[in-house]
C-alpha cells in the first residue's frame, strides 16, 4: 500500500477513482464499443474480403488494426471528457478543486485513465478478432507505442472538450462534427492511396491518419507512410495539445471563476 | 496565534457585478463565526474565494496562515468545506466517496478509522455502502460534511447546512457541529436562519449586497439592541396610529416593534380609545433577526 508516496497520493487516487468510474459501468463503456468495432469488421470484411486487396494483405487484414485503433481513439476522448462534462453538470467538480491536487497532476490523472480507457477497449477488440482472423503482428512496440501516445493525445483533447464544454449537447456536438468525421475519414477502410490526389492531401492534414497508419503499420509491417513520420507527427501533436490543455488547467479556465 | 481566516480589502468582480466591495475579515482559532446576510448578499462568494473555487478581482485571504493562492496546497489542507449546493458524485458510495476525498489529501488506509468515526457521528453507518444517488436530501447533507472532513481539516466551513433540512436533523447537525467546535476546530457557517446563529456562534458578520455592515458578538448585539417586540391578538383591526410600529402581520396576529418597554402603555391606551378588544398579548425579547432587519435594513 505504501508503494505510493503521501505526495503522490492525491493524483493516485483521483486517477484510481477515474479507472473505477469507467469500469463501473464497462458494459457501455468497454462491451459497447468492442461490439460496435466487431460489427464494423463483419460487415465491411464479410463484403469486401474477396474483393479487395491493399498493401498486398487481404481486406480483413488490413481493416482489423484501423478499427481497432478508431475504437481506442474514440474512447480515450470519450473517458476524459465525459467525466469532466458529467462532473461539471452534476456540480461534484468541486470534490477534486478543493484538494491540493496541483493542475499538472489533474492533468497527468486524467490522461492516465483516458489511456488505460482506450488500451482497455482496443485489447477486448484485439482478443475478440484474432479468434476468428490471423493478424500478424510485426513491430509490437510500435503498436504500443502509438496505441499509449494516440489515446494520450485524445484524453488531452477530452480534457479540453470537458473543460469547454458547458453543456451536454456541446459535447454532443464535438463528438459528432469533430470526433466521428477525423476518424471516419482517416483511412481506417482504405487506403489513401486510393484517393484522389486533392483528398489524399487534405488526409494528410488529419492526425487521425498518422495514427491509424501508424498502428496498422506495427501489425502488418506496410502502410501509406513511414511509420517514423507518423510517430513525429502524432508526438508533436500530444506535445502541443498538451500545452493548450495545462495552459487552460493552469489558468483555471471554465473551472475557477 | 495566527488567525485561523485573514481576509485583507477582498474585491470580486463578476463581469459588470460587482459582488465584493473590499471585505476584511479575521476570525481566530476556535471561533465559532456565522456569515449572516440575504440571499445575494456574497456569502457563498466570499467562500469560495477562500476555497480557491474562485479567484479573487484584487485583496488577499489565506487560511492558517497561509495563502490560498499562493500556498494553495497548505491552505487547502487546512480547509474543510460544505457547499451550499447538494452536489454529489453518482457513481460511488458514501464511504468510497469519503476515501477519496481522504486520498486526495494524501491520506491513505490510516485515516480508515477517522472516517468511520465521522460516518458513526453524522449517523451515516447504516448508508455507508449506499449509493450516492440513492440517499434522501438530508442524508447527502450529512455526506457533504463527511466528506468536508476527511481529511481532518483544522477549519470547516458550511455554506447554509441546515437550508432545507428538516428540524431533526437540523438538531443533530447543531450538536456534531457543536461537538467539532468543542474539539478545538474553528467553524464558520453562513445561514438565512437567524436563530442558528443566535443558538451557536460567539460572532457573526451581517453582508449586504457585498459588505460587511455589521461586525460584533453574538451577545454584544443583542444587548446592544434595546427593542423589544409586542405580540397582539386582537378583537378588530389594528388603529391607523399603531401602524407605524407594525412589524408585520400573521394570521391576525399583529407584532409591533417597541424601542422601550415604557411604550406598552401608549399602545394599550390608544387601543383602548379605538374600542379595540385585546384577546392575547406578549412581550419578546429582539432576537439577531430584529437587530438584523434594524441594522442592515436601514442602511
Ligand atoms: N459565478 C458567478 N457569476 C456571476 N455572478 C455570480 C456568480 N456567483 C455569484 N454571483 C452573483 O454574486 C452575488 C452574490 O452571490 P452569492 O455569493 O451566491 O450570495 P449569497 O451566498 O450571499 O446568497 C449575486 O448577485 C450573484 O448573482
Ligand atoms: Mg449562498
Amino acid at each position: 500500500m505504501n508503494l505510493i508516496s503521501n505526495s503522490m497520493r492525491g493524483p493516485w487516487t483521483l486517477f484510481k477513482k477515474e479507472l473505477l468510474r469507467f469500469w463501473r459501468v464497462s458494459f457501455q463503456t468497454v462491451a459497447a464499443p468492442v461490439m460496435t468495432a466487431l460489427l464494423y469488421l463483419l460487415v465491411f470484411s464479410h463484403v469486401l474480403e474477396s474483393r479487395v486487396q491493399v498493401h498486398g494483405v487481404n481486406y480483413t487484414s488490413f481493416l482489423i488494426p484501423g478499427l481497432i485503433m478508431m475504437s481506442v481513439l474514440q474512447n480515450a476522448f470519450a473517458n476524459s471528457s465525459s467525466s469532466l462534462i458529467q462532473s461539471k453538470v452534476m456540480g461534484n467538480i468541486i470534490f477534486v478543486l478543493l484538494t491540493p491536487i496541483s493542475y499538472l497532476e489533474f492533468f497527468l490523472a486524467f490522461l492516465a485513465s483516458s489511456i488505460v480507457r482506450g488500451l482497455v477497449v482496443g485489447l477486448g477488440i484485439y482478443l475478440v478478432a484474432i479468434i476468428f482472423i490471423d493478424l500478424p503482428m510485426v513491430h509490437p512496440w510500435l503498436i504500443l507505442a502509438f496505441a499509449v501516445l494516440g489515446s494520450a493525445l485524445l484524453g488531452a483533447f477530452g480534457i479540453i472538450a470537458g473543460i469547454w464544454a458547458d453543456k451536454f449537447d456541446q459535447m454532443a456536438a464535438f463528438q459528432n462534427f469533430i470526433i466521428m468525421p477525423l476518424s471516419f475519414l482517416s483511412g481506417v477502410f482504405y487506403s489513401i492511396h486510393s484517393l484522389p490526389p486533392f483528398w489524399q492531401a487534405v488526409s494528410q492534414l488529419n492526425p487521425f491518419f498518422y495514427m491509424i497508419d501508424g498502428f496498422r503499420y506495427g501489425f502488418l509491417g506496410v502502410g501509406d507512410i513511414s511509420p517514423a513520420i507518423s510517430l513525429s507527427v502524432v508526438g508533436a501533436s500530444f506535445f502541443g495539445l498538451s500545452l493548450i490543455t495545462l495552459r487552460m488547467l493552469k489558468t483555471g479556465y471554465k473551472l475557477r471563476g | 496565534m495566527t488567525p485561523a481566516i485573514k481576509i485583507e480589502q477582498i474585491h470580486k468582480h463578476f463581469g459588470t457585478l460587482h459582488a465584493l466591495k473590499g471585505i476584511d475579515l479575521t476570525i481566530e482559532q476556535g471561533e465559532f463565526f456565522a456569515l449572516l446576510g440575504p440571499n445575494g448578499a456574497g456569502k457563498s462568494t466570499l467562500i469560495n474565494l477562500l476555497a480557491g473555487l474562485l479567484r479573487p478581482s484584487s485583496g488577499k485571504l489565506s487560511v492558517m496562515g497561509f495563502d490560498v493562492v499562493q500556498q494553495y496546497r497548505q491552505a487547502r489542507h487546512a480547509l474543510g468545506v460544505v457547499p451550499q449546493e447538494l452536489v454529489f458524485d453518482p457513481f460511488f458510495n458514501v464511504r468510497e466517496m469519503l476515501r477519496f476525498q481522504a486520498g486526495y489529501f494524501g491520506r491513505g488506509t490510516e485515516n480508515d478509522p477517522w472516517i468511520d468515526e465521522v460516518i458513526e457521528a453524522l449517523g451515516l453507518a447504516d448508508k455507508a455502502t449506499t449509493n450516492m444517488r440513492r440517499l434522501s436530501g438530508g442524508m447527502k447533507r450529512r455526506a457533504l460534511i463527511a466528506q468536508a472532513l476527511a481529511h481532518k481539516p483544522p477549519v470547516l466551513v458550511l455554506d447554509e447546512p441546515t437550508a432545507g433540512v428538516d428540524v431533526e436533523l437540523r438538531q443533530i447537525l447543531w450538536e456534531f457541529i457543536k461537538r467539532l467546535n468543542r474539539e478545538g476546530h474553528t467553524i464558520i457557517l453562513t445561514t438565512h436562519y437567524l436563530e442558528e446563529a443566535e443558538t451557536l456562534c460567539s460572532r457573526v458578520a451581517m453582508m449586504k449586497q457585498g459588505e460587511i455592515v455589521v461586525l460584533d458578538s453574538t451577545a454584544n448585539l443583542l444587548n446592544h439592541f434595546p427593542g423589544k417586540n409586542l405580540r397582539l391578538k386582537l378583537g378588530s383591526a389594528l388603529p391607523q396610529s399603531l401602524s407605524a410600529m407594525l412589524r408585520n402581520e400573521e394570521n391576525g396576529e399583529y407584532m409591533l416593534a417597541l424601542s422601550e418597554v415604557t411604550q406598552v402603555e401608549y399602545v394599550l391606551a390608544e387601543l383602548r380609545s379605538a374600542n379595540v378588544v385585546v384577546e392575547d398579548m406578549q412581550l419578546i425579547e429582539a432576537d439577531l433577526e430584529d437587530v438584523f432587519v434594524e441594522l442592515v435594513g436601514r442602511k
